[in-house]
């Protein structure tokens, strides 16, 4: 393992490079996905099932037909036939069944948006409606045992006995907590501009994370070759996840397009996206720790309960992050699943480790005050050697480095341990820490790099920029890796007819991207040299492809770690929470760029924040769906929610990971930030909210 | 249909529209001016914030119709030269990732500061309560209107 670690000082943020694209988007010239100047384009919009089980009986398009500016109504009945993809919420139009509230069960082309839109309030849907089960409950009678969980996890795991540690252990803890359905909300919507070639193509303005696949899958649909797709996603409004994979405003474009022979523009409504792109699952988590007096951790049993839907099976891998966060010789973690009358979940940042760390880092903090433990000693009390599942060492494992550098930062040292005594006029005051974590993970990918005589070195691969910075990022690693200053490089991304390569998700984008770019750099320098620099008039190019070296075995366990510490004032009579300070430390490889990543990791914080206040799906029980399906309803953090956000990280070198050295920072930044408020939350109120988010009324008349 | 002349980044448009038409439809569809976005559909987000007549609108909650005989000012527009201050704050300050909110953001940052100067920390973010980035935890979009503010940025 290697050795720590200095903080990285604010100069390096200023230091690094500024976006390339910082001007584009300041001035409106970033076009996204319905943007591009495209001839003779209409506009599609959907209807969407107004219950949540059943059959569509009849839909009565005539009114819809005769509207102003209608081109065509597409439904079950009349849609073009799609091919088999795995993912069932794609086949769009293809059935007469109603699997949840907010399905799409018909597609209204207009010459405008506003006459889809008036075309689709007309269409009139008849439905056989069957009862539905839209609420998740562990003793769910359905529950059962997925055969994995997302990506690929084993579903439980266990070793030692830890029914009996923690029955004969000298302290317990016996805790249920609960996360509600959450939902990404990336600014810009889930949006295509679809249009057929006469020859047969498709190309498609698309909004994703990555469109290698998206490629792939939209040829699968319509029959194609993938040579015959081209998917273009010059600049992406944010994704988290929602755009990982392709979404049906894109089948639904292609699809229109295909029906009236005109290109098509299709932008989601903000009320689509609570049904039609994924969300994160509600989750119900029971706790069990057993700890000798001395807070060291003797059986840590960790039980996931969530819900997918009754398309897919899509279960979020919630309890991965106590498999390996603290040491303990026997525990045990599994997941069931209940399939219910809901759209599938999906990825939504850090799935898994941020509804779990919720779960676990609040049952530490549960476990200190039983051990009468300050939080940060009993996080280091039970730091492991090894990996505690596989038994590997980690790669570098730097969270107690985080938790120390971070508690000296906050000024947590003086911190008295004793709930709700500390007021402030009205505010009762209190402070909190949880640690942070999530895998550090390379996927293979493909990088074209070629140089021309004059010198200069273009870079090609299906990366994409969702707001990351990797534009930037990435045009610094290919400089870096061929002696060049920045301008000499010329980056090409976001196009499916690049060389393949890996999503912008798991936090592997960079990492896998960065990976791709070095190894091509190396093998172009090496062609070069072989050549005495003479470089030929029509240039030379490699294309480089890291498939064989990252599915190769690591001997390592390899992690992002981090640790963040909040204070709360809680008014004493309104119960309104306010995060005056939050400060995340964190140990994340080597980092590109201070700027973008510093970014990154205060926009995850303050996603945990919003988590841990304001963000709620409220199940409709009667009628499915949220009830909540707008931003007036559903609360993300704006500006006034959000004070003192800070993000630092610790100087890390890890040799173990990849050609970048990179860990990955895109997700890390929201796992634990919802515990450490909670934590915080109790220790100024002596309230302990088991329940996200962490409202009013959960605090109110407690304590 | 009716007939409206507005006056868009300093062109002057005359155009038929319906009057079921929203500003911003008119501005991205009819002149073209898609550099302001829609980010949702219950005037939440202030994505499509534009100026009516030197005041900050959400343009998704304004019809067409009511602009006529007004002067509309988009982030295509704002710039009197190459930058507007608050353009250049924002792309000094990294207050932006995805830049979706962006052009919106700094159209309600610079009404802000004509109506107040010299804002404390506190009334920029109340300020800009309207307007919601989901990328960057608001931080430097705060520093980037600070930024402005000190070089003048309400012109
Ligand atoms: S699009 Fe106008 S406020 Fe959201
Ligand atoms: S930068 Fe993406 S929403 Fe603000």
């Amino acid at each position: 393992m290697n050795d720590v670690v200095r903080p990285v000082m604010q100069d390096a943020v200023a230091a690094a490079p500024t976006r390339v694209d910082g001007r584009d988007k300041v001035t409106g010239r970033a076009r996204y996905a319905v943007e591009h100047p495209v001839e003779d384009v209409v506009w599609a919009w959907p209807v969407t099932s107004t219950v949540a089980k059943g059959r569509v009986t009849e839909i009565d398009a005539s009114e819809a037909n005769g509207t102003e500016g209608v081109i065509a109504v597409l439904t079950h009945a009349n849609a073009p036939r799609l091919g088999e993809t795995d993912d069932a919420e794609l086949q769009l139009l293809q059935s007469d069944r109603v699997a949840y509230r907010g399905q799409v069960c018909a597609l209204v082309v207009g010459e405008t948006v506003e006459s889809a839109r008036a075309g689709a309030d007309a269409v009139r849907v008849r439905y056989d409606e069957a009862e539905h089960d839209v609420v998740l409950d562990a003793r769910h009678p359905a529950m059962f045992t997925p055969e994995k969980v997302n990506p690929g996890f084993p579903t439980d795991t266990s070793i030692g006995d830890p029914d009996t540690a923690f029955a004969v252990a000298a302290v317990q803890l016996d805790a249920t907590y609960t996360t509600p359905t959450e939902h990404n909300h990336a600014m810009e919507p889930h949006a295509t501009t679809a249009s057929w070639g006469a020859d047969g193509t498709l190309t498609l303005y698309d909004s994703n994370q990555g469109s290698t696949g998206v490629a792939r899958v939209m040829a699968d649909l319509f029959g194609l070759q993938v040579r015959a797709v081209h998917v273009i996603s010059e600049h992406v409004g944010g994704g988290f996840g929602s755009k990982g994979t392709p979404r049906p405003n894109i089948v639904l474009a292609a699809m229109a397009a295909q029906a009236v022979g005109r290109p098509v523009r299709l932008a989601l409504g903000r009320q689509h996206m609570f049904s039609l792109v994924g969300y994160r699952t509600p989750t119900i988590q029971r706790l069990r720790l057993g700890a000798t007096t001395d807070g060291v951790l003797r059986s840590l049993v960790h039980d996931v309960w969530e819900q997918t839907s009754t398309l897919d099976d899509f279960a979020e891998q919630t309890a991965v992050i106590s498999r390996m966060l603290y040491a303990a010789p026997a525990r045990r973690t599994t997941h069931r699943l209940v399939r219910l009358d809901v759209p599938t979940p999906s990825w939504m940042r850090a799935p898994g480790e941020a509804p779990g760390s919720f779960a676990l880092e609040s049952a530490m903090d549960e476990l200190a005050a039983a051990c009468d433990l300050d939080p940060v000693e009993l996080r280091v009390r039970n730091e492991p050697d090894v990996d505690p599942e596989s038994g590997k060492p980690f790669s570098s494992r730097n969270l107690v480095a985080c938790l120390r550098e971070g508690a000296r930062r906050f000024g947590w040292e003086q911190r008295d341990p004793t709930p709700g005594v500390r007021r402030d006029g009205r505010w009762l005051v209190g402070t909190g820490v949880a640690s942070s974590t999530y895998p550090a993970r390379t996927a293979p990918s493909q990088a074209r790099m070629s140089i021309g005589s004059d010198g200069v070195v273009t870079v090609e691969l299906n990366a994409v920029d969702i707001g990351t910075g990797s534009r930037t990022a990435l045009t610094q690693i290919a400089a870096e890796a061929m002696d060049l200053p920045t301008d000499r490089v010329r980056l090409r991304i976001g196009d499916s007819t690049l060389p393949p390569a890996m999503i912008a998700g798991g936090s592997m984008g960079l990492t896998s991207w960065g990976s791709a770019i070095v190894k091509g750099a190396r093998q172009l320098r090496e062609l070069v040299g072989r050549r005495d620099g003479a470089i030929p008039e029509d240039g030379l190019e490699v294309t480089a492809d890291t498939a064989e070296e990252v599915r190769a075995v690591s001997g390592y366990a390899r992690h992002a770690f981090g640790a963040q510490f909040c204070e709360v004032r809680v008014d004493a009579d309104t119960g309104e929470v306010r995060v005056p300070r939050l400060l995340g430390v964190f140990a994340v490889g080597r980092v590109i760029n201070a700027r973008t990543a510093r970014s990154q990791l205060v926009g995850g914080m303050t996603m945990g924040l919003s988590m841990a206040l304001h963000e709620e799906g409220v199940v409709d029980v009667q009628h499915g769906d949220n009830v909540n399906h707008d931003l007036a309803g559903y609360h993300i953090a704006a500006h006034a929610d959000v004070a003192d956000v800070d993000a630092m990280w610790l100087e890390e070198h890890d040799e173990h990971l990849n050609l970048v050295g990179a860990k990955g920072i895109g997700e890390i930044g929201i796992v634990g930030t919802a515990a450490a408020v909670a934590n915080a939350v109790h220790h100024a109120t002596g309230v302990r909210v088991r329940d996200l988010p962490i409202r009013v009324d959960r605090l109110l008349g407690r304590g | 249909m009716v007939r409206i002349q507005v006056t868009v980044d300093g062109q002057r448009c005359e155009d038929e529209v319906e009057p079921r038409l929203l500003l911003v439809h008119y501005l991205r569809e009819r002149v073209g001016k898609v550099g302001t976005p829609v980010g949702c559909d219950t005037s939440n987000c202030g994505a499509c914030t534009v100026q009516l007549d030197g005041r900050s609108v959400k343009s998704c909650a304004v019809l067409a119709v009511q602009a006529d005989g007004s002067e509309v000012t988009t982030i295509e527009g704002l710039a009197n030269g190459e930058w507007h201050p608050m353009q250049k704050a924002f792309k000094e300050c990294h207050a932006l990732q995805c830049g979706y909110c962006t052009p919106g953001m700094i159209m309600a940052a610079v009404d802000l500061l004509s109506n107040n100067p010299n804002p404390s920390e506190e009334e920029i973010r109340d300020g800009l309560e309207g307007n919601l980035c989901r990328c960057t935890g608001y931080h430097n979009i705060v520093k980037a209107v600070q930024m402005a503010a000190a070089e003048g940025g309400a012109r």
